[in-house]
């Protein structure tokens, strides 16, 4: 009933063997122990389990593991290089992006395929590009400003104050 | 502007440094419970009652058995063997672990399956058989006190009613006269609707039993770590359990609001499991048992009056207050205060005479009663009081914001006693909400608004002044289960001057191991990113009641700058020694002691401490580190000024928030960048109660949104750009002058939004409209006064 996969996690091949139910999230988290992608709900709704497959931004509890054999997939463990962190991870802390820290990594890993496909987006375009993503914490003005700032980053644009507006 | 005594490179109070936890969590480096594997781990889930009101005929675990890697089923009849299928609730109630014979809600715990791996657990769950025979159940706490409603808690010996308490304040006689005599009196009904705080990370534990050592360690998602570990031990000493036996660990925490206050069946299972295997047991709720189990917050229904003069002066408030609590009394509140800080409902006004009063019935829902990101039921308080300013506003023909003012406590009034015997320490109140008027241009908007009007076109703006009360609490009236609600710091210098500093209480996203830090580098000059800070796991904290009710900064907060200014005395003996003077011929600026009128001899506060481990006076303890407990002679008063802006759609109904101003008052800023995110938080979670969320419940009791696919918690597009700035009126009883933050937000934002919705109504005769206002109640309304 079991079935091996080979997966590429982060650029690096991992070959597990998993019941056809297993859940991608379930595979990351238990199996290859990358536990910065978290579980928040049981409907597809919050998104703190969003990781990159082969680019795109999807919810890992809603994609069963056997879905992903073959496919390349970056979690938040690897968005930071030996060179520093990536723009995103720069973006939410230099910003106040976060305060529990638990929805952070799927919003992190959705605002890199935003940014991907629209390197310059509104604040709108931002808000509603990351809507399948919940937090609980922050109000999100904070996120919108973190992903602001990583645009501008990795447009090699001046970066945004980072000073609250708070007078 | 914010003015700091430390330098930046200190970053001591008033310096928005950037948090020092986030490295961890935006590397995915975060270490929550449910990233806690151990060797031999055992899974847990749980079978859930599908009636809201039922014997339990049967329970038949055979086929569950018999799925490979189920080990166990376990219903009430086993826990009851050692006398653990009942626990005790926060509010001298009884909840039950697992049921041995009747059902009191859906989705309450029936059996536990235990497995060796999360999917067979789930399985056995499915596989569980139990025969059960509905009952009508009582869903309205209106009808729970009818002679003819089934008396719900056949358990307790002697109970003939539904009811559970009855509680008041104020001088009802005195309130009743001037109500009599007044002017003006309104009225209205509402309610303040059960929601759910659904913090994303859900509860969960791991229940670690070692047999051969007699120890406990639990991880868990607590608030209150410290509590729950002598709690355990009270009530597991019998069995070996003892204090020291028992460690509890409470990890980075994804959200806590005040859901990860109460003590879940789920945990007591966990561990009784584990206690009687030996290996560790896992149990994780999912998201759908987490809203539909787990503690409620609000759920009032409030009958709310205020009298005043035809010209406009707030005279007194009557409230009345009906509590479904669900079948058992387990809110989070201080055991002297069933309805928790409600008495701070005579708001930000000043008059003298009010009186309140409540009752609490059982009904067929979950139990609850906890925060939601509020101090302890102040928000329905402060719901309650803002709507009927308003109201009373509308009723005597006066601007919302000039009543207001009119009618503020002055700042030279404070310390204000209150009518409900609270003792405001201080305040500006008209501060605030001039500086929220000028930011959002009010007399602008009320122009446009009346230019709308006339062409037809439904704008609103909705004002909320209020004053929270947080920091709970005083020893003399504040204790959980008899333990008073102090709170701790503990302080250790290394020789090289840079530091550890553990305390009671337990950060759930607030930034204490940033704001904590800051405040000892106030006081002792060391910078912040050399200060490390610990919470959570007991057998190294001091002893605290945990972190809720925005009570970490007026509490621990408060245990650290006390506890750093111990250690500032000791550093004083030992400069004086090492440059040869008295104590007095020095003086302190933040890093270093110098001679005074000799400025050029110094010590550092490093040359200092490096002395006391090396070279301390004879006769000097050595070493350096200090110890606080601090017990808060007073609660502290935040206050707010709110301005929403809403234009409403005359055709469908649709509500915009234009712009939402909030001005917040915390007393003196620890890092501004902090609070001004705890403030945008707060905000979505008061917009969230005010337009999205509730659990609705049909009338036998099934929850109808018990899923994140229709509770509707706010996303990015439904959350405005708030604006937001702050006045500072410290506290003068709290060692820095702050007064807490995290709450205020949520406290202060659904009467602002409110306010404004009804005001876009107001000229069609519309006076009150209860929480969540949604899209198709106004619609309805619309439609009635034939405006859609």
């Amino acid at each position: 009933m079991k079935k091996e996969i080979t997966v590429t996690i982060n650029g690096e091949k991992h070959t597990a063997t998993v019941e056809p139910r297993t859940l991608l999230v379930h595979l990351i988290r238990e199996h290859l122990r990358l536990t910065g992608t978290h579980i928040g709900c049981d409907t597809s709704n919050c998104g703190a389990c969003t990781i990159l497959v082969n680019g795109k931004s999807i919810k890992s509890c809603t994609m069963l593991a056997i879905q992903a054999d073959g496919k390349e997939i970056i979690t938040v463990e690897g968005l930071a290089t030996t060179e520093g962190l990536h723009p995103i991870q720069e973006g939410f802390k230099e910003n106040h992006g976060l305060h529990c820290g638990y929805c952070t990594p799927g919003m992190m890993m959705r605002a890199v395929e935003l940014l991907a496909d629209n390197p310059n987006p509104t604040e709108e375009e931002i808000r509603w590009g990351i809507s399948g993503n919940l937090c609980r914490c922050t109000g999100y003005n904070n996120i919108v400003k973190a992903i602001q700032y990583a645009g501008a980053k990795m447009r090699g644009e001046t970066l945004p104050s980072t000073e609250p507006e708070f007078v | 502007m914010i003015q700091c005594k430390t330098s930046k490179e200190i970053g001591g109070m008033g310096h928005s440094i950037k948090r020092k936890e986030d490295a961890r969590f935006i590397q995915g480096k975060g270490h929550y419970v449910d990233d806690i594997q151990l060797p031999g781990m055992l899974h847990m889930d749980i079978v859930r009652s599908p009636y809201a009101y039922a014997k339990i005929k049967s329970i038949n675990a055979e086929a569950a058995l018999k799925i490979p890697g189920v080990i166990a089923v376990v219903t009430g009849k086993d826990l009851e063997k050692y006398n653990l299928h009942w626990m005790p609730t926060l509010m001298s109630d009884t909840q039950m672990v697992l049921p041995t014979d009747t059902v009191m809600y859906q989705a309450q715990e029936v059996a536990a399956v235990i497995a060796t791996d999360r999917y067979a657990a789930r399985d056995g769950k499915e596989a569980v058989m139990v025969e059960y025979e509905p009952m009508k159940p009582v869903i309205d706490p209106h009808k729970s006190l009818d002679p003819n409603a089934p008396v719900l808690r056949t358990d307790k010996p002697g109970k003939t009613d539904n009811h559970i308490w009855h509680w008041e304040v104020g001088d009802k006689e005195a309130t009743e006269k001037v109500f009599a005599g007044a002017d003006v009196v309104v009225k209205e009904q509402m309610h303040i609707p059960r929601i759910h705080v659904a913090s994303i990370e859900t509860c969960g534990c791991v229940a670690d039993y070692d047999k051969v050592n007699n120890h406990l360690t639990m991880y868990m998602t607590t608030q209150a770590p410290h509590a729950i570990r002598t709690v355990i031990a009270l009530v597991a000493g019998h069995v070996g359990l003892t204090e020291e036996k028992v460690r509890v660990i409470s990890p980075d925490i994804g959200g806590g609001f005040g859901g990860k206050v109460p003590v879940y069946p789920g945990y007591v299972i966990a561990i009784a499991v584990s206690f009687l295997v030996g290996k560790p047991v896992k149990w994780v709720e999912d998201r759908s048992e987490n809203l539909q189990a787990d503690s409620f917050a609000r759920d009032y229904h409030i009958t709310a009056e205020m009298a005043g003069t035809k010209d406009g002066k707030i005279l007194a408030t009557r409230f009345k207050v009906l509590a479904d609590h669900g079948y058992t009394d387990a809110s989070a509140n201080p055991s002297k205060f069933p309805t928790g800080l409600f008495s701070i409902g005579t708001g930000s006004y000043d008059y003298g005479t009010a009186f309140m009063e409540a009752d609490a019935v059982y009904t067929n829902k979950p139990p609850g009663g906890v925060a939601y990101r509020c101090s302890f039921r102040v928000t329905e308080a402060v719901h309650a009081i803002e709507r009927m300013t308003d109201r009373f506003a509308f009723e005597v023909g006066k601007d919302p914001a000039q009543l207001r003012m009119e009618n503020f406590i002055k700042k030279d009034q404070f310390p204000w006693k209150s009518p409900t015997g609270w003792e405001y320490d201080s305040g500006d109140y008209h501060a605030g909400l001039q500086k929220a008027m000028d930011a959002i241009d009010y007399d602008g908007l009320r122009k446009e608004q009346a230019e709308k009007r006339k062409r037809g076109e439904l704008m609103g703006i909705g004002i909320s002044t209020f004053t929270e009360i947080v920091g709970a609490g005083p020893s003399k009236d504040f204790d959980i289960l008899g333990i008073k609600m102090f709170d701790s710091a503990e302080i250790r210098v290394h020789p090289t001057g840079k530091a550890i500093a553990r305390f009671g209480t337990k950060s759930q996203g607030q930034g204490h191991e940033t704001t904590y830090a800051q405040i000892i580098a106030e006081e002792l000059g060391i910078p912040a990113e050399h200060i490390q800070i610990e919470e959570g796991d007991t057998d190294t904290a001091p002893y605290g009641l945990g972190t809720y009710a925005s009570r970490s900064t007026p509490t621990a907060g408060a245990a650290a700058a006390v506890a750093a200014r111990k250690l500032r005395d000791k550093a004083r003996k030992i400069a004086a020694y090492l440059l040869e003077v008295s104590e007095e011929d020095l003086e302190w600026e933040p890093g270093k002691f110098s001679v005074k009128g000799a400025p050029e001899k110094s010590k550092t506060i490093q040359e200092i401490v490096f002395a006391a481990y090396t070279n301390h006076p004879q006769g000097m303890e050595a070493g350096f580190e200090a110890t606080h407990y601090y017990d808060p002679p007073n609660l502290t008063f935040p206050s707010g000024a709110y301005i929403c802006v809403v234009d409403l759609d005359k055709e469908t109904g649709e509500i915009k928030v234009r712009r939402f101003v909030a001005i917040d008052d915390c007393g003196h800023i620890i890092n501004p960048m902090i609070v001004q995110g705890q403030v945008h938080g707060g905000l979505t979670q008061g917009l969230a109660p005010a337009m999205y969320e509730s659990l609705i419940y049909d009338e036998d009791g099934n929850i109808l949104n018990g899923t994140f696919m229709d509770y509707l918690v706010p996303t990015a597009v439904e959350s405005p750009s708030w604006e937001t700035g702050h006045t500072v009126t410290p506290s003068p009883h709290h060692p820095i002058g702050a007064k807490g933050v995290g709450e205020s937000p949520t406290v202060g934002a659904p009467p602002a939004i409110v306010n404004a919705i009804v005001d876009a109504l107001s000229h069609l005769g519309v006076t009150h409209i209860d929480i969540p206002v949604t899209p198709f109640k106004v619609w309805k309304i619309l439609k009635e006064k034939g405006v859609a």
